[in-house]
């Protein structure tokens, strides 16, 4: 049988939820444009006026934003609410220089919970479940989204956070946890802990919801097999408000996204052209409840696909695709944004030349970076510990940048593989997104 | 006095020091002694060879990283013991050594170290206060 956790919004007809758009939408957008400075300006620069937008079909006549909107108006500059009406941040992994703060109001927060609320409900989850948390809590919005659906539902939330999986496995027998919430990999790594401390007979779970990075069909199936769960995809992005903008049903054949709260537009990269169901772009949202930082017509750079067909769990709200790639550069490693720009900063600050090549793997469901750079002159000396010492700097820099452990590896001039005379930059070995 | 020692950066990889060898091969190239330094992914191969000028040019047109590092080479007996005697005149004489290789040639009982010091003007002199002197270049070509 299938869970809501709000079914008179999830299943609720096309005509209301179009109605429910139009009218939030246009509040939406005379609000910033009232109060927010930033849009005020961007939407004069493109001749719209607030008056404009008298419902979703206008809504193609907005300018985009972009990360680097977000960036350029770091830290207060989107902000739509007082400062002292917010009472919360999260904010993006620690990506120097691309950082994203997002602001909620109590409102905000109590939405952004609803939200992960019906994704734990999809899974099956009710007051009488244990919802197992690792997601990161902190910054990350991982931890806060999913504990916050937890509350909402009125299950027995463990905030364990992410890492020691000895206290995970002992907190998942000891107090019977039946739905996990973690990203696919560090669950698919559980299960191989488990399954080795032979303790799969031990465990109750019976559902896993597991976001934040991409995983494919295979990891699925898995995570599944070994750990005797269904396993739920749930997706989000700090910008918009966290894990729950969209979710996985029983069906297992794409995400709903909650239409309420977010406006959905898949458009053509290149040209901004909004296209229709059923065909491959990037993915933009507008919220149209966010208080405190709301995005207008916010460029995701995830590419998927949208679907209204009528799904077969009830619920009405249309559905995404996962990723099936990125219309960026970026790359998701260990659920850390990774942008090849950032690793070719710190080579030019240490000294080494732009000729590189990242290498991304995932060996024992857990990701791999690896950073080629080929040797100069200038960076060798017949002392290998001088060679070393300056390896171990620059290993350093990188973390202290991504903050995540890259591996370096220093090959030989000439040996990095060059396609037309242009550096092949990323070789990602995960095969992650296979539509 | 000095002899240039070649350093080449080569990769931790399968099949490397063959391709660095038969480059030195094609271009008959005499190696007098060969040493390696290895790290995790990397290693760093010194060689004294009877053309440095000649070998140096060949590798960089192959692509490779090289450097010419100046380093002192010393004759000593091949006997117990020879090995000490300089170790000890330059602990005594405060030289702080780096990496140092020995190799034989065919003259027959004798053997010659490389010392790779931080100061070769210091070295030499130390060395020289108690009669040992360092060989040149010309001295390791002809070998």
């Amino acid at each position: 049988m299938e869970h809501y956790y709000q079914p008179e919004i999830e299943c609720a007809s096309r005509e209301q939820i179009r109605a429910w758009q139009d009218e939030r939408l246009v509040k939406t957008v005379k609000h910033v444009y009232d109060h927010v400075e930033y849009y005020r300006k961007k939407m004069d620069e493109k001749g719209v006026k607030p008056e404009d937008i008298k419902s979703v079909d206008d809504l193609h006549k907005l300018p985009f934003l972009t990360k680097d909107d977000l960036r350029d108006a770091y830290p207060y500059g989107l902000l739509a609410k007082p400062l002292a009406d917010c009472v919360r941040i999260q904010s993006t992994s620690g990506t120097t220089g691309r950082r994203v703060v997002a602001f909620y109001t109590q409102h905000d927060i109590d939405l952004w919970d609803d939200c992960c609320a019906r994704a734990i409900a999809a899974a099956g989850g009710t007051r009488e479940d244990v919802v197992h948390v690792c997601y990161g809590y902190g910054l990350f919005t991982g931890g806060p989204g999913l504990n916050g659906g937890s509350h909402k539902i009125g299950s027995l939330t463990l905030p364990m956070s992410s890492g020691n999986t000895d206290r995970q496995i002992q907190f998942m027998c000891d107090l019977g946890s039946t739905i996990l919430c973690c990203t696919p990999s560090y669950a698919a790594y559980l299960a191989e802990s488990i399954c080795e401390r032979g303790l799969r007979d031990k465990i109750k779970l019976k559902a896993g919801i597991f976001g934040a990075e991409a995983w494919t069909e295979e990891m699925r199936h898995d995570i599944e097999e070994k750990l005797g769960i269904k396993a739920y995809d749930i997706y989000g992005l700090t910008e918009i408000s966290g894990p729950g903008v969209s979710f996985e049903c029983s069906e297992q054949t794409g995400m709903h996204i909650n239409e309420d709260h977010f406006i959905a537009e898949v458009i053509n990269p290149q040209t901004g052209e909004v296209l229709p169901d059923g065909e491959k772009g990037e993915l933009v949202f507008t919220s149209i409840t966010k208080e405190a930082f709301p995005l207008i017509r916010y460029r995701t750079r995830d590419i998927c696909i949208l679907s209204h067909k009528k799904c077969s769990c009830g619920r009405t709200h249309v559905k995404m695709t996962k990723p099936l790639g990125r219309s960026d550069d970026m790359l998701i490693v260990k659920g850390v944004n990774v942008f090849p720009s950032q690793i070719e900063t710190v080579l030019l600050n240490q000294g080494y030349p732009a000729n590189y090549q990242i290498i991304v793997d995932r060996v024992d469901n857990s990701d791999t970076l690896e950073v080629q750079v080929e040797m100069t002159p200038e960076m060798f000396s017949d002392n290998v510990g001088i060679v070393g010492a300056r390896e171990k700097e620059l290993v350093d820099a990188l973390k202290s940048m991504l903050g995540i452990y890259v591996r370096v590896r220093l090959v030989n001039p000439k040996t990095i593989a060059r396609s037309e005379g242009k550096a092949v930059r990323v070789v990602d070995k995960r095969n992650l997104y296979k539509s | 006095m000095t002899v240039k020692q070649i350093s080449v950066f080569v990769e931790n990889k399968a099949g490397r020091l063959a391709e660095l060898t038969d480059y030195l091969n094609q271009h008959g190239i005499d190696m007098r002694a060969l040493s390696i330094a290895e790290a995790e992914d990397f290693g760093v191969v010194r060689m004294i060879v009877d053309d440095a000028y000649k070998t140096s040019c060949v590798l960089k047109e192959a692509g490779y990283v090289v450097s010419i590092t100046p380093v002192l080479a010393v004759e000593i007996p091949d006997e117990p013991g020879s090995l000490y005697k300089i170790m000890k005149i330059l602990g005594d004489g405060g030289v702080n050594l780096e990496y140092t290789y020995a190799f034989l040639t065919r003259k027959k009982n004798t053997a010659y170290i490389i010392l790779r010091v931080e100061n070769n003007e210091r070295a030499v002199e130390v060395l020289g206060k108690q009669g040992i002197h360092t060989i040149c270049q010309d001295a390791i070509a002809g070998l």
